[in-house]
Parts: structure tokens; sequence; C-alpha cells
């Protein structure tokens, strides 16, 4: 309760990991800062013929706190790097992730998925509302839309979350670590429904996941290779 | 001396027009979106005496072949799916297998003397239950309260997206009843709910009382017409619209069937296209 | 007030005559008026920005719960709450306008409509501003575009349900929302605000760059003038590009150009790129003015000198530069390029370490201090300890791929209330109470004060702290109903807490609200320097000043900081005196 949610993709390593460790320094800093202003307040409190000593400051201290922070910082910041790039840059989206459709309007997700015909776009493609099914282990690459305003593809237990801007397509991929279902969630303000934009993300074993593809009409199996239809942005 | 553009005065000025922009660039402001009485007059309209008025009855047929009824996928509402005992289906073309059409909207579009016909009787209730509209297709006075009731109980959007008059865009998180009205003359609305993409409803308003929806059985009855010659038209949301003329005299039923084919299909004049998104429900694999 | 009035004009016609009640006190060109009319309409702006928030609790406390029917939900009309439910169309309203107003209408003007007014020509010992029929239109501008602001309210379709953001194409077209009117009256308000702020901005600039007094030299001047000089500048740059995203959105709900809509040509992105190019410097103007207050009131109340002063100066500046280059970091998840991500990510963790200079040169200047802890110094010390929080959560969030997660959560949410109410509002608390007794000749209660303080505090952190665990929980910003969402239903219950905390912080407020009313009829009659403060507003002028300010321009031999100094017998030494300050007879009003 009031923490991080079970991971479920391959990327809650790099991003949790990061979380924590900001956490600590953050943690320490807190504890830190906040007990010395305490420790001063009782211990300088004005009493009967206190003198305050009078001093304008040092340099030496300054530079001291002003390069901690710094170099603190700093770190924090190159340890984000090569997760952001990993998680969003184009370069990084496997070549065989298996792309799915989702178009989102007010107040629904559309997941397309490939027909028979193995590409996207095409009359024979399956589209579901509010559900998004895909296999565990697997580079999944969902090629985001929006019809009307600005959504966000949010899936908690993945650490996924990107806007779906209209006019824009924008690809997002992850790897599922575990099947079940999870939860998608819209994270941006988009109407009086934004409150009830939710669905569910069903994560197959690979199997199972070539038998829904049969049941549901959509296919080639996993093991053929897809074509996409859709640049990548 | 104070000059002429002393800034107290300019200020006074700039607020005026302010205040004009505003009020201007507002539009409507004063009362928010409630409705009006129902149409009532200050003074009462003559009474028509029903000696002299007629009744045009009707069947509505259809004659083409009917796009197979689509199932809907309700898994995402479990409380809706609950209330259907057979699956919930799309039915873009009620029809029997008589070929007797439902859903089809019949009013009088010319030949009415310019008066005013009186108060409609009440509210009219445009309800959602199992989260579908109730009536499918509704017709409404100019005016006219409509009591947008929620059954059942669970967050609907109610998204009216006319043409001519003011829309709305509401929601009712729960049972609740929101009233709403339309003030021109419009053939047809269509609402929908931005929350349940399937749901899809068509509300027509016209200045008089002289319309009707086909039931099941495809038959419609227009009552308390004065003697005259008129234009009738019958709408329906997927194969378009027609229109004949009707001739009513007192004290007797005139009759006005309609047959509908698919050569005018996709033509119904509706304020804002309905866009529905169509899942396909699943086979064994999913819910 | 003073009993007789003389116009000190700037100018060489100096002339005498008697003001009307009019031009005295309504259209009035004095600065201290000027800025005790922003003072009076942005606290009640607070206070319904406040009831905003109440009603917005009310809803998370009970979400679409019939046997909780909201409180005076009666008073409503049906569109906004209907049978005692909340509509959502009015949740998001009051989302949205709990943001704009308290931003915008409470907030900015409380930290420079009021403070940049009334002290800087009293601090670098100036008569009066340097325009001051240009700051009479700057208040007669802001009253009728919050009276806009107001209207908004009572049209058909409500007022602005878009979120403060604004993000289009939600914003720009009535179609997504069912708002009409209300987005345009919103927009017009916040055009004409603009402007107020503009020639605010004109006036304190010109006033602290030719206006000081003789000895008044740049590192002479008090902290809370440089903070509001430094702020006047940012507000200077960045509002036009406000005011120029507004009348682009306007145009798009209004005549039909699209520079926003993607289906025919415009860009949604493009309005986040210009509203947070503004944005983010105005959230640095609506932090450095409190960190100058803070800084004043803890020299004053620790005895001691701000430590590095100079250090601070040149934080707020590096704030204020640096601020200019972060604002893609609200838009890491937008779909801009990732690469643009890393930029900002970097420039992000950057601009922490001048707000963390200033914290540890706070806690240098209590180091060693006579500390006397009076409502303000409470409030002053409360600031720095929350606002180390608020800071501290900025890193989660400044990180890229954290923020992935955490992005649009109620972490972000908990992350702005720690920095706006915990940083601006303690410190607009903190002012308010010492300039009270310059600005009304009385004091205000201290036993009252200390009891808002304290209660305000306490409900604070309980309301605001576990938004971070419902943020890391993953519940999303903007939510009229978390419990449609199955894995935010458990939350239900932190929700609930957080309501009554909150409700109970409200009511605090009323603390707060009665003691500043009372005191101006009832106050204990103020002495000119209570806190025993350097400055020339404490030493130079009477409680309340008059018209003119100071007898004669007062001539500055030192820096505002030089508290307990050893060449001098008292703890203080005023800038204007010549040579060593004799200590005052009464001990630093405390009690």
């Amino acid at each position: 309760m009031g923490w991080l949610p079970e991971a479920a993709s391959t990327f809650a390593d790099s991003i949790d990991g990061i979380f924590y460790l900001i956490l600590a320094i953050t943690g320490v800093i807190f504890v830190g800062v906040e007990a010395v202003l305490l420790w001063f307040a009782v211990k300088y409190r004005h009493r009967e013929g206190r003198k305050a000593y009078h001093t304008h400051g040092n340099i030496r201290v300054e530079v001291v706190w002003t390069a901690l922070p710094a170099v603190l910082v700093v770190l924090i910041g190159v340890l984000s790097i090569r997760p952001w790039l990993h998680i969003r840059s184009p370069d990084s989206i496997p070549p065989e992730a298996y792309a799915v459709d989702m178009t989102a309007k007010q107040f629904e997700w559309n997941a397309s998925y490939v027909g028979p015909d193995g590409a996207m776009g095409t009359d024979d493609d399956v589209t579901q509302r509010n559900q998004l099914h895909i296999p565990v282990g697997r580079p999944v690459v969902v090629m985001l839309r929006s019809e009307d305003v600005i959504h966000s593809f949010f899936l908690p237990e993945f650490r996924v979350k990107q806007d779906a801007v209209p006019g824009m397509e924008t690809a997002v991929w992850f790897q599922a670590t575990r099947t079940g279902e999870f939860n998608l969630a819209c994270a941006e303000l988009c109407g009086t429904g934004h409150t009830r934009m939710g669905g569910r993300v069903i994560v197959y074993s690979a199997d199972d996941f070539d038998a829904w593809l049969l049941a549901e009409g959509a296919g080639p199996p996993l093991g053929a290779r897809l074509a996409s239809s859709t640049d990548q942005p | 001396m104070r000059k002429f553009f002393d800034p107290f005065r300019l200020l006074a000025l700039g607020g005026a027009a302010a205040f004009l922009l505003a009020c201007g660039g507002g539009g409507d402001a004063g009362a928010d979106g409630a409705s009006s009485e129902g149409g009532a007059d200050a003074d009462a309209a003559p009474a028509i005496d029903p000696a002299t008025t007629g009744t045009v009855v009707g069947t509505v047929t259809y004659t083409g072949s009917a796009p197979a009824p689509e199932p809907i996928d309700m898994s995402e509402e479990p409380t809706c799916a609950e209330k259907h005992d057979d699956a919930p289906m799309r039915v873009p073309v009620r029809v029997s297998d008589d070929g007797d059409l439902a859903n089809a909207f019949i009013y009088i579009k010319e030949g009415l003397a310019d008066r005013d016909w009186g108060a409609a009787g009440g509210p009219a209730t445009f309800d959602q239950e199992g989260c579908e509209y109730i009536p499918h297709v509704m017709g409404v006075r100019t005016g006219q309260d409509i009591d947008i009731v929620n059954s059942d109980g669970l967050m609907h959007n109610i998204n009216a997206s006319p043409n001519v008059n003011r829309g709305f865009n509401i929601n009712q998180p729960t049972n609740m009843t929101s009233t709403r009205s339309f003030s021109q003359p419009e053939v047809m609305i269509p609402v929908r709910c931005d929350v349940h993409g399937w749901m899809e409803g068509y509300i027509g308003v016209v200045d008089h009382p002289f319309f009707a929806v086909s039931g099941d059985d495809g038959t419609f009855r227009i009552e308390g017409l004065p003697a005259g010659d008129y234009t009738i038209g019958v709408w329906h949301e997927q194969l378009g619209e027609r229109e004949m003329v009707v001739t009513v005299t007192a004290q007797e039923e005139s009759t006005a069937d309609f047959t509908l084919d698919d050569s005018t299909a996709g033509t119904a004049s509706v304020g804002e296209p309905l866009v529905i998104h169509h899942s396909h429900a699943g086979g064994a694999a999913s819910r | 007030m003073a009993t007789t009035l003389t116009e000190h004009a700037p100018h060489a016609d100096a002339h005498h005559h008697e003001l009307s009640f009019v031009r005295k006190y309504i259209f009035s060109e004095d600065h201290k008026i000027i800025g005790i009319q922003f003072l009076f309409m942005s606290l009640f702006f607070l206070l319904v920005g406040g009831l905003l928030a109440a009603i917005m609790r009310w809803q998370l406390a009970y979400p679409t719960d019939a046997a909780n029917p909201l409180p005076g939900g009666g008073l409503f009309p049906e569109t906004m709450v209907n049978n005692g439910i909340i509509l959502p169309e009015f949740y998001n309203s009051a989302v949205t306008m709990h943001g704009t107003i308290m931003i915008f209408f409470a907030i900015m003007p409380l930290l420079v409509g009021v403070f940049a007014n009334y002290l800087i020509p009293l601090q670098i010992g100036a008569p009066d501003m340097a325009f001051p029929k240009l700051n009479m239109a700057s208040f007669w501008t802001a009253f009728p575009a919050g009276l806009i602001m107001l209207a908004g309210f009572f049209v058909e379709g409500g007022h602005s349900s878009a979120g403060w953001t604004q993000y289009a194409p939600l914003s720009a077209d009535p179609e997504w929302t069912g708002v009409y009117a209300g987005q345009r009256l919103w927009l017009i308000s916040m055009i004409i605000l603009g402007f107020a702020s503009l020639m605010g901005a004109v006036n304190y600039i010109t006033t602290v760059i030719n206006m000081r007094a003789p000895g008044m030299t740049w590192f002479r001047i008090p902290l809370p003038t440089w903070a509001l000089f430094i702020t006047a500048i940012l507000i200077l740059l960045a509002i036009p590009v406000l005011t120029g995203a507004l009348i682009m959105l306007l145009f798009d709900q209004t005549i039909g150009t699209t520079f926003f809509a993607s289906a025919t040509g415009g860009e949604p992105l493009l309005w986040q790129h210009m509203f947070w190019f503004f944005g983010h410097p105005e959230v640095y103007i609506l932090i450095l003015p409190g960190m100058g207050f803070v800084s004043e009131i803890i020299a004053a109340g620790s005895r001691k000198p701000i430590f590095g002063y100079a250090a601070m100066v040149l934080a707020i500046i590096a704030i204020a530069f640096i601020g200019w280059l972060v604002w893609g970091h609200h838009m890491f998840q937008s779909g801009m390029n990732p690469m643009l991500g890393m930029s900002f990510m970097v420039t992000t963790m950057i601009i922490a370490v001048p707000s963390a200079i200033k914290v540890f040169n706070w806690l240098g200047t209590m180091w060693r201090g006579d500390l006397h802890f009076h409502t303000p110094m409470l409030h002053a010390v409360a600031f720095v300890a929350m606002f180390v929080i608020g800071g501290l959560s900025g890193v989660f969030v400044a990180s890229t791929p954290v923020d992935i997660f955490l992005h649009d959560t109620y972490f972000v949410v908990a992350h702005i209330h720690y920095v706006l109410f915990g940083g601006s509002l303690f410190a607009i608390f903190g002012a308010i109470t010492f300039w009270y007794p310059k600005m009304f000749g009385r004091m205000m209660n201290s036993t009252l004060g200390k009891i808002h303080f304290w209660l305000t505090l306490i409900f604070f952190n309980l309301v605001f702290f576990p938004m971070h665990n419902l943020g890391i929980a993953g519940m999303m910003r903007r939510i009229y109903d978390f419990t449609q969402y199955e894995y935010l239903a458990p939350f239900q219950g932190l929700q609930l807490f957080i309501s009554w905390s909150a409700f109970v912080l409200i009511g605090a407020q009323f603390i707060f609200a009665f003691n500043f009313l009372y005191s101006l009829f009832r106050g204990e009659k103020a002495p000119q320097n209570p806190w025993h403060a350097n400055s020339l507003e404490w030493t130079a002028a009477p409680s309340p000043p008059p018209h003119g300010n100071f007898a004669h321009t007062p001539t500055v031999y030192r820096g505002p900081y030089e508290y307990s100094h050893p060449d001098t017998p008292g703890d203080y030494w005023p800038q204007n005196e010549p040579g060593p300050a004799a200590p005052a007879p009464e001990p630093v009003y405390a009690e």
C-alpha cells in the first residue's frame, strides 16, 4: 500500500533502481537538514543575556555546500541517461518487437492487432476496446495515437508512460516479465471521462498468446516475422 | 487642470471595454444549462376542436437485406453485461421477419399552420439501462424538458452533438436525473456515451406535437392533426430519409406507409456524425 | 493612519492639496495603498481557492457517494452538483480554477502585487514608485481581471475545466469539454491580468535601478527587494510569452485558427512549449520573493547577519537565469524528442544547486544566533523545513526515467504543494505578520498567530505528505473518482484521512483571517520598529508611513544585516544610522 506497484517489466529494474538511489540520497539530506534545523532552533533560542555571533559568512563552507549538491545531482543525472535512452530512444526498440496499434480517444483505448495478412492498417485487423493482450518475455511496441485530445498511456506495473498526442504517432516499447492481468490507465486530463479511461493488460505465455491470436482471428502467430507498415518516429 | 487622458478615465474606459468584450465573447451569460419550461406560453393556445382533426397511421417496412447484428463486448462493464439475458447486440436496422421496421422517426415536415401548439404534456424520459439508451430513438418538442435518467448507477456520459442546437456533454456518475432541452427543431440529434463507446441514441426535435417513432411492428400513429394536406417524413439512422404527401380528413384515419430500401442507406441527416468503434467480441479465449 | 497628508511629488512642481477619499484610498497612486489593495483582493481569492480545494477534497473523500452529499450542495445548480453529488464537469472545473486562482490571483499578487509595491520604495529609501499612475493602473487592471475570472463560474457550460495548464486540444475546442463561454472568460481574464503584471514589473525594475537613496548601493539592498527586483525581470520577460500563447488559444476558440489543432496543420505540443517557457520562470516568480522575505525575517529573528549575503544574491540570480532553461522537464513524456529530455534533465539538476545554497545559508544564519521565535520567525523557519521537502521531491521527477512513472501522479501534486504552500504561503503568512505593523500601525495578535501557525504546519503535512505515497502507488492527477480504477480503490481510506485533515487545515485559516481583520481595529498599537530590524522601512519611517514615506530622504551607511555587531552596543544597527546605535529600550516584540 502506498508504494511502488509490483514490477512486471524489464524497465522496472533500472527505473526503480534510480528511484531508490534518489530516495537514499534525498532521505539522508532530508533527515540531516531537518535535524540540524531543529537542533539549532533549540540550542540557539533566545535566553536572557544571549548574544548572537556576528559573522557575514564563510567562503570555504559556501564552496563545500555548493560543490557537494552539484556532485550529487550530476551523479543522479548521469546515472539516469542510460535507462532513459534505453527506454525512449527509437534506436533501442528491438526490431522483433510485436507491434500493436493503440488509438486513444475520449474515453477509451482501442487496441488493434494485425490480421492474418500480417500487415497493420488493413481490413482484417482485430480491434478491441480497453484491453491489451500481449505475450510475456517478448518485446512489444505500442504505436500510440490519439483521435481527439492528449491522453497518456500509463501501465503502472510496467513503468510505462507516454502521452498520446493527436497528429503524432509515438512508439513506446516494453517487455513483460510475468503473466497475469495488469492495469492500463489514462494519465493526462482528457475531459470529464478521464476518471474512467482504464483498461486491462493481459499477459500470456507464448503458447497461450498464439492460441488467443487464433481465437480472435488475429495473426499470424508470433513465430512468423511481422512487417510493420508504419515508420518509427 | 486634469488632462483628458487622465489614467483614471483611461482605466474606466478600458474596464468598460473589457467587460463588453467579455460579455460579447462570452455568448450566453446568465443561467446555466438547465432547461426552460417546456414551451409553455403566457397566453394558452386556443384548443383545437377534436371534431376537426384526423389521424395518420402507417407502417414502415424495409425491403432490403439488413446487415447482421453485431455483438457488443460489454465485458468491461459487468454490471451492464449482467442485465442482458441474451448477449447484447448492436442492431442498426431493427426489422422483423415480415419486414416491419422499428425505430423509424416519423414527423410532419410541412403543411402545419403557423400557430402555437401548446405546451408539451410533461418531460420526456431518456434512460440509460444496461448501458443502452432507452428509447433508442426519441422525439421531443422544442423547449420540452428531457429527463436524462441514469438507471444503471454507474458512470455514464451523455454527449449530444447537434448541428443547429446548443449541445451538451454531461456526466452522471451514479443514479440521478439531469434535465436538458433543445430550443430549435432538428432532425436528428445523435447522443453518445464517451465512456461506453457502443451506446448510441437519437433525439428528434420538432416544434409541434405531430411525430412518432415506429414500434417493433413497424406501425405508428399520429393523432389530433387538423384537416389538410401535409408532407410527412420518415428518418432512419441507417437507411436514410423519405417523405410523402398525405391528406388528413376530420375524424378519419389516413394512411401513410413508408417503404425503405438500401438505395438511401447512409444518407440520414444527423448532427455531428457518430463514430462508433466496434469491439469485436472475442471467442473463448477473451473474456 | 497619519493625520496630515502632505503630498511629496517626485518632481519639481510639488503641490499640496487634500485628496478626496476616492483619490486617497480607491484610485490611489500611493504604492502603500496599492499594495494594501492587492492584499485585500488576494486574500479574498485565497479564500475562493481554498473553498474550491474543499469541494475537491469532499469528492475525493466520498467519491460518488450518495450517502455523503456535499454540504451546501443545494446552493449549486443541478449542472454542477446533482442531489449532493459533485458532477465530473464541476470537479474538473474546480481542479482547474483552484490552480488558476491560487497561482494567479492569490500567491502571485500576494508576493508581488502586495510586497513589491509596499516594500520596494520603503526599503530603498524612495518616496514612491517611479510611475505612480502606472502603479494605480496595474491594480485597476488586475481587479477587473479578477471579476471576469469569477464571472466564468456563472455562465452556461461552467468554468474552464482543462486544468490550469490548459493543454491543447482539450482547451482549444469546446467540443472536448462542453465548456464554451467559461473558457473564453478564463482566457480574457488572464490576458488582462498579464498586462497588470507587466505594468507592475516595469515600475519595480525602474524604481530599484533609479530611485535608491544615497548610500544604498546594490549590495546594501535588503534581500526582499533583491528578490522582488529579479522576480520583476522574470515577469517582464515571461508574461508576454504567456499572453501570446493565450491569444493564440483564444483565436483557436473563437475565430477558427488552428494553431494547436493537428488535423488542420497545427501542433498541440506548441502550446506546451509556449506555456512552459513561461510556466517555469513563473514558478520561480512564485518562490523567489518568498525566499527574500524569509531571509529578512530569519536574519532579524536570529539577530545575526544573513549568512553569505552575496551568495544569496547570486543564488537568486542563478535560479532566475537557469529557470529559463528547464521548461522541458514538464514535457519529458509529451512525445517531444527524447534527446531534449536529456538536456532538460541536466539543466533541471543544476538548478537544484542554488536552491540548496540558500537552504544552507539560512541554516548558517540561525547557527549561533539569538533566535526569537515570534510568529513571523516561526513561519520563516517552517518555510525552510518545508521547502527542503519540496525541493528534494523535485529531484525525483527531475530524473527522466523516474519521471516516466511519477509524471502526472499525486507525487507531483505533493511536490508542488510543498513548494507553493509549504514554501510560498508560509513565507506569505510570515511576511504579512512581519510587515502588518508597518502597514496598519497595529500588531497582529501573537497568540492567535501561533495557534494558526501550528495548526497549519501540522495539518499541512498530514494533507500533503501522504500524497507522495499516492503518487508512488500510481494514482494519477485530476481524477474525479479514483475508485473507477480497481488498483486505486484501496486508497479510499487514505484519501478520506487527507480530506478531513484538509478541512481542518482550511478551517484553521479562518483564525488567520479573524486575526487579520480584528487586529485592524483592536490590535495593539505598533511601535515604529517592533522587530528591531535594520532596514529603512523600520528605522526611518513611522508605522504606518505617511504619503512620501520619509520626512527627509535617508542616507545609508551600511548593509541591512548588521545585527549583533561588535562595534555597536545594541544588537541591531539601522542602515541610516551614521554612528553606533543605542540599544532599544524595549525588547524585540515576541511575547
